[in-house]
């Protein structure tokens, strides 16, 4: 077995990198009012409606009316909250869901000097990798638990508890799922794990924790039906229930964000990335495609399944999830020494 | 002698323990059920009817605002004046005054017709009562809903305004429709 760490002789000038940055940046900031105009739309068509239909044409500026209107809305602060850690905690919260987004790779590293330079199509590839997913994935758990601690409303308070909860437990589970995969690249490197599926994509091999990876990132990203830390039926809005106009609306776009990491890092780890028929140019575009199939599962989803009760989320996690990771953990590292 | 249940009795048919492999098992299938089921009616389309632009066809027996009749070779009132339907209605909503028809100022087929005749809609509650107290089919129920307004004065529609066309016909339900 080679190091696993990731190949660190690829040196990108500063101005390559900047551009990247800006372009992805400027790319995900694009696409989430597209993915929330997606999302209603299907979500409608899911129930027998045509979800919103009256801005524009087709309903194409729904995304930009919610955006002016967020914009311009008051955020009032409860008298019992902290204000300056109920400013804070979007921040955290976008921040770690954008600082996700750089290891996410579009393509391989490229050295044709197309910018007289050598280049890879990804962020950073950093060389502990899926570690630092999930680094930021936990920190992005102090905006959502901050959110609803500052917030001084019981409902926000609950709802950040059981943020806390939810997603440790899940945590662990989605790690395991990963370590599978790990085992058998034989990198944490996600440009490495990538290459490693140049024959078969993991999601053949590592069915299993596929799908544990895809339950508990369910559960990750907050969405339905793991939405409790903000299930609306029960506890309001969960930690967001006291925040308004653009605060509100940071932690939306973190949750979105969220959405898109997930499904960039489920890409790369179980469908191959990059991997597809046509040339090397052709790449990114394989990414965004797996990717946009994830979106549309995280949509189909929601529409469909219920959410389940607080104790049965955790039974899950711990009873079915955490066994089920272990065991897959287990095979996995026999198989790998044996083949 | 006691009692044997027959075949009038209908077993309670209970689903599968939750738990176990086969809860695991049921969970995915069920899982996928439902995943089956809203891609259903993704295919389907939705069912929605737009309603400002596409609107609801009423059947025909629909009770919706009153139209006042008119023979229509003449062009006189039916309406008589005879305050029947004031009587009729239940929520007190209709108000009549009648005057005699002199020779220059025929207004109904019969000796007097109505001179006012209001019907306050924000009190009308379309039990039709007041079409089937009518002696001459004068007052019916015509199929307009969209009976919304800024002031509750502007709900009391006069004569004049009964006796017109409504601006918008509704759209009638067709037979097996």
């Amino acid at each position: 077995m080679t190091t696993l760490l990731a190949d660190t002789t690829l040196v990108e000038s500063t101005l390559v990198q900047i551009v990247k940055t800006l372009v992805i940046f400027a790319f995900v900031l694009a696409v989430v009012p597209m993915i929330l105009l997606l999302e209603r739309k299907l979500l409608g068509r899911f129930q027998g409606r045509y979800g919103p239909n009256r801005v524009g044409p087709y309903g194409l500026m729904q995304p930009l009316a919610d955006v002016v209107k967020l914009a311009s809305k008051e955020h009032s602060t409860p008298a019992t909250a902290v204000p300056w850690m109920m400013a804070l905690a979007p921040a955290i919260s976008t921040f770690t869901a954008v600082a996700t987004l750089a290891i996410i790779p579009f393509g391989d590293t490229r050295r044709d000097g197309l910018f007289g330079a050598d280049y890879g199509l990804y962020g950073i590839d950093v060389p502990i990798g899926l570690l630092y997913a999930f680094a930021f994935g936990s920190l992005a758990f102090y905006g959502l638990m901050l959110g609803g601690w500052a917030s001084g409303s019981k409902y926000s308070f609950l709802g950040s508890m059981r943020s806390a909860a939810q997603l440790i437990s899940y945590e662990v589970s989605q790690g395991l799922a990963l370590l599978g995969v790990v085992m058998m690249a034989g990198s944490i490197s996600l440009t490495e794990i990538v290459e490693a599926q140049d024959h078969v994509w993991f999601i053949l091999p590592q069915i299993v924790g596929f799908l544990i990876f895809l339950v508990a990132g369910f559960a990750e990203t907050a969405r339905p039906p793991f939405d409790l830390p903000e299930a609306d039926a029960e506890i309001v809005a969960g930690y967001n229930t006291e925040f308004g106009g653009m605060r509100f609306g940071a932690f939306f776009l973190a949750e979105y964000i969220h959405v898109i990491v997930f499904s960039g890092i489920a890409t790369a780890v179980f469908l191959g990335g990059w991997h597809g028929p046509g040339p090397p140019i052709l790449d990114p575009l394989w990414v965004l495609l797996k990717m946009f199939l994830f979106v549309l599962l995280f949509i189909w989803v929601r529409a469909t399944l219920p959410r389940p009760r607080y104790d049965q989320l955790m039974a899950f996690g711990w009873k079915v999830l955490l066994p089920l990771a272990t065991l897959n953990v287990l095979v996995t590292a026999i198989l790998v020494v044996l083949l | 002698m006691s009692w044997s249940p027959d075949d009038s009795v209908i077993k309670v048919q209970r689903g599968p323990e939750p738990g176990g492999v086969g809860g695991g098992y049921r969970i995915f299938g069920e899982t996928l059920r439902g995943l089956k089921t809203t891609f259903a009616r993704l295919v389907e389309g939705p069912t929605t009817i737009e309603y400002p632009e596409e609107k609801t066809p009423v059947y025909p027996r629909f009770r919706g605002r009153h139209k006042l009749q008119r023979f229509e070779d003449t062009g006189l009132e039916k309406c008589v004046g005879c305050s029947l339907c004031v009587a009729a209605c239940p929520a007190d909503c209709i108000r009549v005054v009648a005057a005699e028809n002199t020779a220059d100022n025929q207004v109904s087929a019969g000796e007097r017709y109505a001179e006012v005749y209001e019907i306050n809609l924000t009190r009308c509650i379309f039990c039709g009562y007041c079409e089937m107290a009518c002696p001459f089919d004068a007052i019916t129920m015509g199929n307009d809903y969209e009976l919304a307004d800024y002031t509750r004065s502007d709900l009391i529609f006069t004569k004049e305004m009964l006796l017109a066309d409504p601006p918008e016909h509704t759209p009638l339900r067709r037979e097996g429709e």
